[in-house]
């Protein structure tokens, strides 16, 4: 997919996906990622431009239509979009809706239909025991996971994810990186994740897009990333914040980890 | 446990008792859908939707606005200063005893619907406004008194004290003190009350207790839906300008 | 130092108050006149005999064993009424609710406001709720007596539209006041308007759906009593018979009754509240 768009969070952003490509996307807060991931998931309508998502333009389509095109993507928003009082098995299985009918959801809601499937999904990220429990009683770190696990019951081929391992240590965190990686291969899906951790995405992505300021400052392969790049992309906010406090005496910073 | 047990008795619960209820009654349904049923309703229809507009109605019906304003505005005011009065023993100042007796009487007052007191209002004053204004007093003095009783107890109570600790008399502190930090509530929850009670005014009517509520009641009763569109349409028009004026006072007051 | 006193010692809100004082006032006369307010006929000679009696004949409450059947008949029929016309109620506002909240707008996902013809059916369908609950419900029981005649099928219809309107209104405050993030994402992901409810708004607004049906309940075994008075059925009826009859001791005893029900519902309710809420 490609797109060129103007719009307020976003200024003139020339982007080319091809299908089965696994991207990450880092920049600085408030750079524009979420953002960009929305619109990538025809969540967000662009201001001025052309979008094509899975080969179609989506703001073209009759309603339905564009209905069914989203049926074909998951976005994963920052924060775990789980129901407190829903239970896991459900929160998970709410993955299968785009297949199942109105009826057939709401059976499942009385008599889980695929539970074998939410188990198994949960069992990759480690929570298979947690299948009945309600959300309410999960941690940060686990509800993340189980909005993962969601996408894993889910058949979308373009996986959007923003943050997804944001509160998970990095043991967990690159055991949740490999299992999406894993699993969008195997579907030849393509996966577009944004993240904060860079050394991790660096270590997992093939290809890295940095953005900042609503603008794509660059698009290179993972080799090609050069420290200069990644100093530059996050710079601006370390200037910002040195100069806002003149007394105090410069901090060693790691730009490969930054906050 | 793949079924939500919890869940799902209390909802098999809920509908056997459901079954119970429509049991009990005549299930004279056939009739609320009968043909007889449909031919009057629409008979109803059409008169309602060309509702009477001759000049001497009018001013009938005017006349019967003002009346039910009236109805509402002194029920409300009487039930203020009584309410008021009931409020000094039932937010406990003057002992337990008290409170307890006060606060039993402010529940009957409240227990018992407006329309049963205007029944008995007419049975004892006569048919006409005076009945519905007392019904409306009577009843509204339970509900505001309790609210006030609230209010006052929840009154921090050092303003009081310490005059009274300097001799002044406990009527003069209540006055200076406590009274002064309560108004705004006060003036708020008798402003939402005349609210209800205009909607109550309107519908007393309809046990003889004056207003536009009387007036529907005649006309229903002689099948005269045009007239009685025209009281219905006069009863909405008069809540929402009490509406509007209630919310345009409560917001200059918290302002 | 020269010190000037201020000019005018006058307390400033003194003529405002004044104002507000003539004018209410002024208000008392005319309201006074209208409501025909003669306390003397509380005192008048007739008037304090018939009260005296009617008062008088409250004492002792009627319990005859008959009586007593008839009444505990009565008042379970007035919440068969309450709980049929709640059902009612819910079985119209749900749906309605559901057509008409924001939260369930596809059209509305990408740019934050609806497509015309959406949000067109949508307000039709909140004119219709606004209808529904702005007639009082006992001139809907005024109104079914004429058509379909005395007893309780006209009190349950009037309460099944009436609170059909009120539960409406409040069930999309609910759903469109509480967190809709879940909603929306499971939308965003293709999910259908009835999947998103089910899966995401309902878990999220249950507690407080169910809470506000259990306090409407509440008011509707109140409102089916004093609909009885106009013919619709249950305790109501029986009261009005029996006021018309000036037979204080019935009375009473359907007071009784009536108090300790309302009493009985508001501990009901008040614990089904706390355990599924």
């Amino acid at each position: 997919m490609s797109y060129a768009a103007g719009a307020p969070a976003l200024n003139e952003i020339s982007l080319a996906l091809a299908p089965g490509e696994q991207v990450a996307i880092i920049g600085p807060s408030g750079a524009g990622k979420s953002t960009l991931l929305a619109t990538l998931a025809c969540a967000l309508r662009p201001v001025a431009g052309s979008v094509q998502v899975l080969g179609v333009d989506p703001w073209a389509l009759p309603a339905g239509e564009l209905h069914a095109l989203r049926q074909r993507l998951f976005l994963a928003p920052q924060l775990p979009p789980l129901p407190p009082r829903q239970r896991v098995v459900h929160a998970v299985l709410a993955g299968r809706l785009p297949q199942w009918s109105a009826w057939q959801a709401l059976r499942s809601l009385i008599y889980p239909a695929d539970a074998e499937i939410a188990r198994a999904a949960l069992a990759r990220f480690r929570l298979e025991d947690k299948l009945f429990l309600r959300c309410d009683k999960l941690s940060g770190g686990e509800r993340q996971r189980v909005a993962l696990a969601r996408l894993l019951a889910s058949a979308a081929e373009l996986l959007l994810l923003d943050e997804p391992v944001s509160s998970l240590d990095p043991a967990l965190a690159l055991n949740a990186l490999e299992v999406l990686q894993g699993e969008a291969g195997a579907r030849g899906a393509t996966l577009v994740v944004s993240l904060h951790a860079v050394d991790l995405a660096l270590a997992k992505f093939p290809r890295m897009i940095g953005v900042k300021a609503g603008r794509v400052v660059f698009d290179l392969p993972r080799a090609q990333v050069t420290d200069e790049l990644l100093a530059d992309l996050y710079g601006a906010e370390l200037n910002a914040s040195v100069q806002a406090l003149p007394d105090e005496p410069s901090a060693v910073l790691k730009l490969s980890r930054c906050t | 446990m793949k079924l939500a047990w919890g869940a799902l008795s209390g909802l098999m619960l809920a509908l056997v008792f459901l079954a119970l209820c429509v049991f009990s009654l005549s299930g004279d349904w056939a009739s609320f859908f009968s043909w007889t049923a449909a031919v009057k309703m629409s008979e109803f229809a059409a008169g309602f939707l060309s509702p009477a507009i001759d000049p001497a109605f009018l001013s009938k019906l005017a006349y019967a606005t003002f009346e039910t304003l009236a109805i509402s505005w002194l029920g409300t005011l009487i039930a203020c200063v009584f309410g008021l009065l009931a409020a000094l023993p039932a937010s406990g100042r003057w002992g337990r005893a008290p409170r307890a007796a006060a606060r039993l009487l402010l529940n009957v007052l409240r227990a018992i619907p407006e329309l049963v007191w205007a029944v008995m209002a007419v049975i004892a004053v006569g048919l006409g406004p005076f009945a519905g204004t007392l019904a409306l007093g009577v009843h509204t003095t339970g509900v505001l008194g309790r609210l006030f009783a609230e209010s006052l107890e929840n009154v921090p109570p050092e303003p009081g004290a310490s005059l009274r600790r300097h001799g002044v008399g406990a009527v003069a502190a209540f006055w200076y003190t406590t009274f002064p930090q309560v108004t705004p509530q006060l003036m708020s929850y008798s402003m939402y009350r005349w609210e209800i009670n205009v909607r109550a005014a309107a519908i007393l009517g309809v046990v003889g207790a004056g207003g536009l509520g009387q007036m529907l009641h005649f006309h229903l009763s002689l099948f005269q839906m045009s007239e009685a569109a025209s009281v219905l349409i006069a009863m909405i028009v008069l809540v929402s300008v009490v509406d509007a004026l209630s919310n345009y006072f409560r917001g200059r007051m918290i302002a | 130092m020269h010190l000037s006193v201020a000019g005018d010692l006058r307390d400033p809100a003194w003529r405002g108050r004044v104002t507000a004082a003539i004018v209410f006032l002024a208000l008392l006369l005319p309201a006074g006149y209208l409501t025909e307010f003669n306390p003397a006929t509380l005192w008048g000679e007739a008037s304090l005999r018939a009260l005296k009696q009617f008062l008088g004949s409250f004492f002792p409450p009627a319990m005859s064993p008959e009586f007593l059947k008839l009444v505990a008949e009565a008042a379970w029929k007035t919440v068969a009424i309450a709980t049929v016309g709640t059902a009612i109620a819910i079985a119209i506002a749900l749906p309605t609710a559901l057509a008409a909240t924001r939260i369930l707008s596809i059209s509305r996902i990408a740019t934050g406001r609806m497509a015309a013809l959406p949000a067109l059916v949508r307000r039709a369908i909140r004119w219709l709720l606004i209808f529904l609950r702005s007639i009082p419900e006992i001139v809907w029981a005024m109104i079914f007596v004429r058509a379909v005649g005395l007893g309780d099928t006209a009190g349950v219809m009037a309460i099944g539209i009436t609170y059909g309107g009120m539960l409406g209104k409040v069930y999309i405050e609910i759903l469109e006041s509480a967190d809709n993030q879940s909603t929306k994402v499971l939308l965003q992901n293709g999910a259908g308007r009835l999947q998103a409810f089910w899966y995401a708004a309902l878990p999220v607004s249950l507690p407080e759906m169910m809470s506000y049906t259990i306090y409407r309940w509440e008011c509707a075994i109140r409102a089916s009593v004093v609909m009885g008075f106009v013919g619709a059925g249950g305790l109501g009826q029986q009261m009005e018979l029996s006021m018309k009859m000036l037979a204080g001791a019935e009375v009473l005893t359907m007071l009784l009754v009536f108090v300790a029900l309302v009493w009985m519902a508001d501990m009901l309710s008040a614990l089904l509240r706390r355990v599924f809420a």
